[in-house]
C-alpha cells in the first residue's frame, strides 16, 4: 500500500468520519436487528442455562455432601435413609465408566467401518436404503432398547459368556460364575448398539465430504481402494470420527432407562465384567428417585453433578485431540 | 524410463455420453505433448483415459487401444492401479495430502510400492524435491505440513510425489491454472527439466503457455455441444503456431473463436 514512510508538509488528512459501528455490524435495518438480537439472545440465554444446571446441582449437592458420613468419592454403599447418611460414588463412577468404555471399543470401529462401506463400497443403490435402517436405529426409544435388552439379550448372552470365561476367565475380567448375564458386559453391548447409529451418520458425513482431489491424488500414485481410504479418508475424516465418538459417548455415559432396566444392580465393583451387579449414575438416578427423601434426592443430585463434570471433561479431551491435530485436518486444504 | 505412447482409436464415454471419439495418436519418449482447445473439448478427458483415471468418474468406460511401448493399458488382465503407477499424474488444483508432512508426501507413492529402508527413502524424497525444484525451499521443514505451502510450492511438491516413484510417463491437468505467473514459470522451467527424463503430456488453456513448454501440440476441438470431441491436429508446436494445417486450429490460436 504505497510508500510507508513520506515526509511531507502537507498537513495530515481530516479524519474521515468513523464508519459507524452498528452499521459495520449490519445492524442498521430492523431485520438486521431482530436477527442479531434473536441470534446473540439464543447464545446468552445457553450460557444462562449452563450456568443455571451447575448452579443448581452444586447448590443442593454441597447440601448433601456436607451431611455424608462417608467419603463421597470413595465409599461402596448408597445409604441415605439412616442418620448420619453414608452414600459414595464410587460404584457409579466405575460403572458409567467402564460400560461405556465397552460400547465405545465395540461401537467406534463397527461405526467406522460401516459408515467407510456406505460412502465408498456399497452400490450407489444400496446407500440409502441402508441409511435408513441406520436412522431407524436411532429412532427406537431407549426404554424399548431395555426391553428387547432384558427379555432377548440378557437370555441370549450365556453362550458368549460360557465362551468368554471357557477362553479368557483366565484374566479375571472375563470369569463368570453362571448368574443371570445382567452384567456391565451386557450393558456395555446393549449401550454399542444404541450409539451405533449416530457415530456412523455423523462418520458417514464426514467421509462424504472428503474432496475429490485428496482421493484422486491417492489413485493417481496407484493406491488400491483400501489404499485411498487409508491416505485420503481416514486422515482426513479423523477429527469428525472423533467428535462422532464424543457424541455417543455422551449418550452412553448419560444412558437411563436401557441400563436400569438390564443390570441387577448392587453396590459393588465387581471384578469381572461378566458378574452380574454394579450400577451407573444415571441407572441409580432413576432406580432411586421416586422413593427418595428431600435428602436422598440431594445425594442423587450430587451424583448426577459428577456426571455432569465427567462429562464436561469428555468433551474438553475431544476437543483437545482434535486441536493437537488441527494443522493436518485439512481444514486448511 | 521414459516410454512411447501409442493411442489408437479411443473413444471414451460417460455412461451414454460420448465424451471423446476415435482419438489416434503418438507421444514420443522425452518430449512435452501439450494438449490444447476449447472447454469441454475433452482433452483432460483423453488425459485421464491415459493412466486408467477415467474410470474412476462413475459410468466412465472406454474403447480402444492405449499402447505404452508394447503393452496395452487396456488389455484383458491390467490392474488399472497398475497403470497408475507406470503413469503419474498432476492435477489442476494443487491436492498434497492435508493430514501429511512434506516427507510424507512426497514417499506416499513409495510407500504403496514396498518396503524401503528409512535412508533408501530420506534419498529418493530429497532426489524427488530437488527434482521439483523445491529440495531449497523446504529442506529445513520436511515434518510440516505439506498444505501449509504456498500454492506453486504446493504444486511442485506434488510433481515431487508424482517423480518419486519414477513413472514412465507424467501427465499435467492444467497444472498451472491455479497459480499466479511466478509460480507458472517455475513450474515451466521445471517441465523442460523433467522432459530429460519423462515423457511428458501436459493439458494446458494458455496458449503462450503451450508454446512455451511443448514440442508437439494437440489441437481438440468439438463440433458443437454435446456434440464428442475430437483430435483435430497434432504437430510440431513450432508448425502449429505459425503454419497449422487444419483452418480450425488456425482460428483457435489467433484468438478467433474457442
Amino acid at each position: 500500500m504505497g510508500t510507508p514512510t513520506q515526509i511531507t508538509d502537507t498537513p495530515p488528512p481530516a479524519p474521515q468520519p468513523a464508519i459507524d459501528k452498528r452499521a459495520a455490524r449490519g445492524a442498521t435495518r430492523p431485520g438486521d436487528r431482530i436477527f442479531l438480537g434473536l441470534s446473540r439472545g439464543s447464545g446468552i440465554l445457553l450460557l444462562v442455562i449452563m450456568a443455571a444446571i451447575a448452579g443448581f446441582l452444586t447448590y443442593r449437592a454441597v447440601l448433601a455432601i456436607s451431611e455424608d458420613e462417608g467419603n463421597f468419592l470413595t465409599t461402596f454403599e448408597w445409604n441415605t435413609g439412616v442418620t448420619p447418611p453414608v452414600f459414595g460414588i464410587a460404584v457409579l463412577a466405575y460403572g458409567t465408566i467402564v460400560s461405556s468404555i465397552i460400547a465405545m471399543i465395540i461401537a467406534v470401529p463397527v461405526s467406522v467401518a460401516i459408515a467407510l462401506f456406505l460412502t465408498h463400497y456399497a452400490p450407489r443403490r444400496l446407500r440409502g436404503p441402508i441409511a435408513y435402517v441406520i436412522d431407524l436405529l436411532a429412532a427406537v426409544p431407549s426404554i424399548v432398547y431395555g426391553l428387547w435388552g432384558a427379555l432377548v439379550l440378557v437370555p441370549h448372552m450365556n453362550g458368549l459368556f460360557g465362551w468368554l470365561n471357557d477362553y479368557l476367565g483366565w484374566t479375571g475380567i472375563f470369569s463368570w460364575q453362571g448368574g443371570a448375564a445382567r452384567s456391565m458386559l451386557t450393558v456395555g453391548i446393549l449401550l454399542a448398539i444404541m450409539i451405533l447409529p449416530i457415530i456412523t451418520n455423523v462418520s458417514r458425513e464426514v467421509f462424504r465430504q472428503v474432496p475429490q482431489m485428496h482421493e484422486e491424488a491417492a489413485l493417481a500414485l496407484g493406491a488400491t481402494r483400501w489404499e485411498v481410504i487409508r491416505m485420503a479418508v481416514i486422515p482426513f475424516g479423523r477429527s469428525g470420527v472423533i467428535s462422532a465418538s464424543m457424541l455417543g459417548l455422551g449418550r452412553a455415559l448419560g444412558e437411563t432407562m436401557a441400563v436400569a432396566t438390564v443390570l441387577s444392580p448392587d453396590f459393588l465393583i465387581h471384578s469381572s465384567l461378566l458378574d452380574p451387579g454394579g450400577g451407573t449414575f444415571a441407572q441409580n438416578i432413576a432406580s432411586k428417585f421416586s422413593e427418595a427423601t428431600e435428602f436422598g434426592r440431594d445425594a442423587l443430585i450430587a451424583s448426577g453433578l459428577v456426571l455432569f463434570v465427567i462429562t464436561l471433561l469428555v468433551n474438553g479431551a475431544a476437543r483437545a485431540i482434535i486441536a493437537r491435530r488441527k494443522e493436518y485436518s485439512g481444514a486448511n486444504a | 524410463m521414459a516410454k512411447r505412447i501409442d493411442v489408437s482409436g479411443l473413444t471414451a464415454y460417460y455412461g451414454s455420453h460420448k465424451a471423446i471419439e476415435d482419438i489416434s495418436m503418438t507421444v514420443e519418449p522425452r518430449s512435452v505433448t501439450a494438449f490444447i482447445g476449447p472447454s469441454g473439448c475433452g482433452k483432460s478427458t483423453f488425459l485421464r483415459t491415459l493412466n486408467r483415471m477415467h474410470e474412476v468418474t462413475s459410468g466412465g468406460r472406454v474403447e480402444g487401444k492405449v499402447l505404452l511401448d508394447d503393452e496395452d493399458l487396456y488389455g484383458t488382465g491390467i490392474d488399472p492401479v497398475s497403470v497408475r503407477r507406470e503413469v503419474g499424474m498432476v492435477f489442476q488444483r494443487p491436492n498434497p495430502f492435508p493430514t501429511m508432512s512434506i516427507f510424507d508426501n512426497v514417499a506416499a507413492g513409495l510407500r504403496l510400492n514396498g518396503d524401503y529402508k528409512k535412508s533408501e527413502l530420506a534419498d529418493i524424497v530429497e532426489r524427488s524435491l530437488k527434482g521439483a525444484n523445491l529440495w531449497n525451499e523446504v529442506k529445513d521443514r520436511l515434518n510440516k505440513p505439506g498444505s501449509g505451502l504456498s500454492g506453486g510450492q504446493q504444486q511442485r511438491l506434488c510433481i515431487a510425489r508424482a517423480i518419486a516413484v519414477e513413472p514412465n510417463v507424467l501427465l499435467m491437468d492444467e497444472p498451472c491454472s491455479a497459480l499466479d505467473p511466478i509460480s507458472t514459470l517455475a513450474i515451466e522451467d521445471l517441465i523442460g527439466e523433467l522432459k530429460e527424463r519423462f515423457t511428458i503430456v501436459i493439458v494446458t488453456h494458455n496458449m503462450q503457455q503451450a508454446a512455451r513448454v511443448s514440442d508437439r501440440t494437440a489441437f481438440f476441438n468439438l463440433a458443437a455441444v454435446g456434440q464428442p470431441g475430437k483430435l483435430i491436429e497434432i504437430d510440431d508446436t513450432e508448425r502449429i503456431f505459425s503454419n497449422p494445417s487444419v483452418q480450425a486450429t488456425e482460428d483457435y490460436i489467433s484468438g478467433r473463436f474457442g
